[in-house]
């Protein structure tokens, strides 16, 4: 009976070995997972970038509309925008592109860049409007009673203010966005979901999506920590 | 110095501010008090158009400040105001704080600021805290900085919404006492406040609010001694 369990065991572990050697050693297979874990990760940072840029540029248009009655209009289109986006899944919206719009594109990870950096400005513009409102409203006036402009006030007194409360949801919105991108596949992106993908059609075996899940994990874990590390200073700046 | 004609507010369908007139001196020191919800402070705060007046006219140094025109951020660099939770920007440091608007309305160079500042601390006996940050100052000591924050853009009028409500007591005397130094030394100041006492000894005018109107105005020893109108009677018995 016990040699049983331990023959047992010892053919799961030789099958373990196989599969692993068969995903990752056997054909260089590896430099597929590298690879694709390259593309996830421009894809998530360059889409974080392209989105923070949208977002920053909406909550200002938004922020200044409450003055100017000029930018009502570029707000009404902002709201559209940002209501239209939150409200259709990311995978219509990357489909759409890639097939309507960019349709003559040949190579899709711009594609996807764009497309994901377009997603994700909806929901940081909302993070940052949400930053920038959770600022003390009388930081605002007493900036305006000095004599400062709209502008001036939110240079020197808001935004820096605001920053301490955008930095970290933003850094969630990388970590979301680094998972979201798992869906890149569909627009033949080759991210670090495709690669295993093609692995397992290589290898009839799971074993290269576990990998990927894995790594996964092990990025969304340290830029937690990270994150956590970097919330706690800003707390403390808070308090000197 | 400043009047004001046929002001009116109105937040919706809550009428606070009905018909007001009233003229304001240079080197006049008044006080308004009134009960809560009587639309002093909404009044304080449309003299340097924080509030949007709904109709009417205020005038300033000759020039209609209510007017699309006018260039609001200039008048407002010669109408200091001190806030009842003082407004002092928590990311700068005290002596910024008081050197952000001149310096950056370039009133002022930086080294002209500084040595401003600094005058005016050792003037409130805290020049040690130059270098220190709002958060580690006392209530009273932070009233006092943001009144100085106001000083050093050299103010003709000082407009003061109840500088004092947010204090612990102990603190609301060197509050007080400096802003009779103040008045002291001409300052034109529009107070509301609850100190009855800072009225009955500081004000040149007592004005008595209630419900959107000026009910009642004097001479602080008449005022007191003598009120006319039996709501400002019923107001006297309750606070004195």
């Amino acid at each position: 009976m016990l040699a049983g369990l331990q023959e047992y065991l010892y053919t799961q572990f030789t099958n373990l070995q196989e599969s692993l050697y068969q995903a990752l050693i056997y054909k260089d297979r590896y430099l597929l997972i590298l690879q694709g874990l390259e593309n996830t990760i421009l894809i998530a940072l360059f889409a974080t970038l392209i989105g923070t840029c949208i977002g920053v540029f909406i909550a200002m248009v938004k922020y200044f509309a409450k003055e100017k009655k000029a930018l009502r209009p570029l707000e009404w289109i902002c709201n559209i925008y940002v209501t239209t986006i939150r409200g259709t899944p990311v995978l219509v919206q990357l489909i759409i592109l890639s097939t309507v719009i960019f349709a003559s594109v040949r190579n899709n990870f711009p594609v996807a860049v764009v497309g994901f950096g377009i997603n994700s400005g909806a929901y940081v513009a909302e993070i940052i409007r949400a930053g920038i409102a959770a600022v003390d409203r009388g930081q605002e006036e007493a900036g305006r009673s000095l004599g400062l402009s709209k502008l001036s006030t939110m240079r020197h007194i808001i935004m820096p203010q605001a920053v301490k409360n955008i930095l970290p949801a933003l850094g969630n919105e990388f970590i979301v966005l680094l998972k979201e991108t798992s869906v890149a596949g569909y627009l033949a992106v080759h991210d670090l979901t495709k690669a295993a993908e093609i692995i397992k059609g290589n290898t009839y075996n799971a074993t290269a999506l576990f990998i990927a899940a894995l790594i996964y994990l092990i990025m969304v874990i340290g830029m937690t920590k990270v994150l956590r590390i970097f919330e706690r200073r800003l707390a403390k700046s808070d308090n000197r | 110095m400043i009047t004001v004609s046929h002001l009116e507010k109105k937040f919706g369908n809550n009428h606070v501010l009905k018909d007001l007139n009233e003229t304001i001196e240079k080197g006049e020191k008044v006080v308004i008090v009134g009960p809560s919800g009587s639309g002093k402070s909404t009044f304080l705060r449309c003299l340097n158009l924080l509030e949007q007046p709904t109709s009417g006219e205020i005038w300033f140094e000759g020039q209609k400040i209510n007017d699309p025109k006018c260039d609001i951020n200039r008048v407002r660099q010669k109408m200091g105001m001190v806030f009842q939770h003082f407004n002092l920007f928590p990311h700068l440091t005290i002596q910024e704080n008081i050197t952000l608007a001149p310096v950056q309305l370039k009133l002022m160079s930086k080294e002209e600021a500084d040595e401003k500042a600094i005058s005016l601390l050792k003037r409130i006996g805290l020049p040690e805290k130059a270098q220190a940050y709002p958060a580690q100052l006392s209530g009273g000591q932070k009233q006092r900085i943001a009144i100085v924050r106001a000083l050093a853009m050299n103010p003709d009028l000082m407009l003061f919404d109840e500088p004092t409500s947010a204090l612990d007591p102990e603190m609301v005397g060197e509050v007080l006492s400096f802003m009779r130094e103040l008045a002291e030394d001409g300052m034109t100041m529009v107070v509301v406040t609850h100190e009855m006492g800072f009225a009955r000894e500081v004000a040149t005018r007592v004005l008595f609010m209630a419900e959107g109107q000026i009910l009642e105005q004097a001479p602080p020893e008449e005022f007191f001694a003598h009120p006319k109108h039996n709501r400002l009677q019923d107001f006297l018995a309750r606070v004195l």
